[in-house]
């Protein structure tokens, strides 16, 4: 089974996000790998181990720091690393999905696993873009796969604690919303090791796209309420929140 | 095993004289083979074939590491029992037994036969790690933050000297001194991003200034000492911490270092020169033991309080600073330092070692009670108002802890924190 994992590098939101203009100020924040990937990755390995096959990862490098998160996955069980190196912090899930589905081509994949969503735009687009790019069909929001053949059992989750179980026909895209059992650990002393060791592919961005989308403005949002903080001690403060109740007319 | 043990012959004497004493009596017999040669070594050897893990061996079962062991007093572990469930068919590499030992180190000060369980521990550890084994979830968190942004709390490495903007007195970074030091001061992790480290970290830098010492820190190059992930089984990540920070250290002229915390202080000075760095490394209450008289004058608020000292393991177990901080706390006026039962030597773990700090809700489930509200309530029965602490992990851990116990009298408080408060009134 040949298995690729497309995976997206984002803004980190550990730090509060800067603004330069008109988008993000790219050079002083950090990336990281979009955490449903982590979900993607492990399923995509867990796969492998139970049918066997290589698991490729494929993203784009925006910022020529991709290398740490491919090292890492390798870490955790998959067999291949390939780059698109694009060096536009900026580039739009669009145009991410067009250069990711030129080079997944090549590699004529039986599966294709994305993370469900990203948080730095949350469109969830990437999987389904990719899929269309393909002419491949796709299913998004699964939290479990299980590859017979060339069909796979998968469980995907709506709203409202409601799961479904579906037959999907290979090749298809998947975005997984968590992988079947948690992504697993990679020792740092691995990782290290794939630094040294492992080769990592690197393919010229291929393809025109256009998000059609143009940022006109982006700002912090603007806080509208504040939560008020009750002081004093435990019997003050009881004595504020029956007062608080009453005057709302719920006691 | 190959050895094979024949029964024991009893030799049965009538009748025996010793010295003109008759101590003829019954015989007692117990001279059957005992059952404990009956069990398999295959899982002992398991941990023993580990580098550095092979004194879990030498244990002959006497039990003696269990009533001092933190984690028996509130479940039922020791490193004695570990040995014996080895034997008789438990894997510690799969066992929750594996991430219950806080490497307090008060096991191998009692140990007749040095069983070494800060040296078995990381050991056993690293390998189920590495055998992609159960891992704590939190545990893996604190591994990954430090990985990816130099801390366990998993804060940005840019806010890491955020905190000096609140100290009221200028806290100089050596990068931008651009000269060299007298002291360099390495502030920590917790020190930097938590809440009430950030409390200790400003009182300290106050107190420095007040001493007029020449001191920096490193600012935004700091980064965790990674130590207690050492300890929790990932080796791979202290030394790639432990690299970076020794480049980061020597690139910098300073005369000694002062840390704030216990567990840095093991780091620098007993890991890091396994790794080539070998420069004087002090804890903060060590390096103000020395200024106790240039101090004493500035210590010019009564505090009244009465005040318990809890010894971190890590800086006096294994780093075998007792008297500082007491020296420390006594040079406060007003204070009255009463002893707890367990102090010293003997001192009770917080919990928070060897990756304890990120495994509560884990470990929860296999004690009756947090060791550190074991602490608590052993602070609360002396009476004291303060449980003063030394170490960068204690204050967050027991100010929880009074408060799950209701010993919320009872405040928690770094002796810098007292100190500061001594010198400026409290504010």
């Amino acid at each position: 089974m040949n298995i690729v994992v497309a995976i997206k590098h984002i803004p980190s939101t550990a730090d509060d996000l800067p603004i330069k203009g008109n988008n993000l100020d790219f050079d002083s924040l950090d990336f990281v790998l979009n955490e449903f990937d982590e979900q993607s990755i492990e399923q995509a390995v867990l796969v492998k181990e139970a049918v066997g096959g290589t698991v490729t990862v494929i993203g784009v490098d925006l910022i020529g720091e991709l290398d740490g998160v491919l090292h890492l996955a390798l870490a955790k069980g998959a067999d291949k690393a390939i780059k698109i190196t694009a060096n536009e912090p900026g580039a739009d899930s669009h145009q991410q999905a067009k250069w990711l589905s030129e080079a997944i081509k090549g590699l004529s994949p039986d599966l294709i696993f994305t993370g469900v969503q990203a948080s730095n735009d949350i469109d969830g687009q990437m999987g389904p873009m990719i899929a269309a790019y393909l002419d491949l069909p796709y299913i998004g929001g699964v939290s479990s796969v299980e590859v017979a053949g060339d069909t796979a059992t998968v469980n995907k989750e709506f709203a409202g604690g409601v799961g479904a179980k579906y037959l999907v026909n290979l090749p298809a895209v998947i975005g997984v919303q968590a992988s079947t059992k948690p992504p697993r650990y990679a020792p740092i002393s691995k990782v290290r090791q794939m630094a040294q060791t492992a080769k990592i592919e690197n393919l010229e961005p291929v393809g025109e796209a256009s998000a059609e989308l143009t940022f006109k403005k982006m700002a912090p949002p603007v806080m509208t309420g504040h939560a008020e903080m009750l002081t004093g001690s435990s019997k003050e403060v009881a004595a504020k929140i029956v007062d608080l109740l009453k005057s709302k007319g719920l006691v | 095993m190959a050895v094979k043990f024949k029964k024991t012959t009893a030799i049965e004497i009538e009748h025996a004289v010793i010295d003109g004493v008759d101590i003829s009596g019954h015989w007692s017999r117990m001279f059957e083979q005992r059952v404990i040669f009956e069990y398999t070594p295959e899982l002992i050897e398991k941990v023993t074939d580990l580098p550095d893990a092979e004194s879990f061996a030498y244990c002959y079962q006497c039990a003696k590491c269990v009533p001092v062991c933190p984690v028996d007093i509130v479940g039922d572990y020791g490193p004695r029992k570990l040995y014996k469930y080895a034997q008789t068919g438990t894997d510690l590499l799969q066992s929750p037994g594996l991430w219950l030992c806080t490497t307090c180190s008060n096991c191998l000060r009692v140990c007749p036969k040095e069983v070494n369980m800060i040296k078995i521990m990381p050991a056993a550890r690293e390998q189920a790690i590495l055998d992609g084994n159960f891992v704590p979830k939190e545990l893996q968190d604190a591994f990954e933050n430090t990985a990816k942004s130099g801390n366990p709390l998993g804060q940005p490495q840019r806010k890491r000297d955020a905190w000096a903007q609140n100290a009221g007195v200028t806290v100089p970074i050596i990068k931008d001194l651009a000269r060299p030091v007298d002291v360099l001061w390495y502030v920590g992790s917790y020190p930097s991003y938590h809440p009430r480290g950030m409390d200790a970290a400003s009182a300290a830098a106050r107190i420095f200034s007040a001493l007029g010492i020449d001191f920096a820190i490193l600012g935004k190059e700091e980064k965790d000492d990674a130590d207690t992930q050492r300890l929790a089984g990932e080796k791979g990540l202290f030394e790639m911490m432990s690299e970076h920070n020794i480049q980061t250290f020597n690139k910098y002229e300073w005369k000694e270092m002062v840390v704030t915390g216990p567990h840095e202080l093991n780091a620098f000075k007993n890991e890091y020169p396994k790794y080539g760095f070998d420069r004087p490394v002090l804890h903060y209450t060590t390096f103000l033991a020395r200024y106790l008289d240039q101090l004493k004058p500035l210590l010019k608020h009564e505090i009244n309080l009465k005040v318990t000292y809890h010894d971190p393991c890590y800086l006096g177990r294994h780093n075998g600073e007792y008297e500082a901080p007491r020296k420390l706390l006594q040079a406060i006026p007003g204070v009255e330092l009463v002893e707890m039962d367990r102090n010293r030597e003997n001192g009770y773990c917080c919990g928070g070692g060897g990756g304890g700090m990120w495994m509560d809700s884990y470990t929860d489930k296999h004690i009756k009670m947090r060791l550190s509200e074991k602490r608590a309530m052993e602070a609360a029965s002396t009476g004291v108002n303060v449980l003063a602490v030394a170490c960068p992990f204690e204050v967050s851990r027991f100010e929880d802890a009074v408060k799950s116990t209701g010993n919320e009298h009872v405040g928690v408080l770094d002796i810098l924190e007292l100190l500061d408060q001594s010198m400026r009134g409290k504010q």
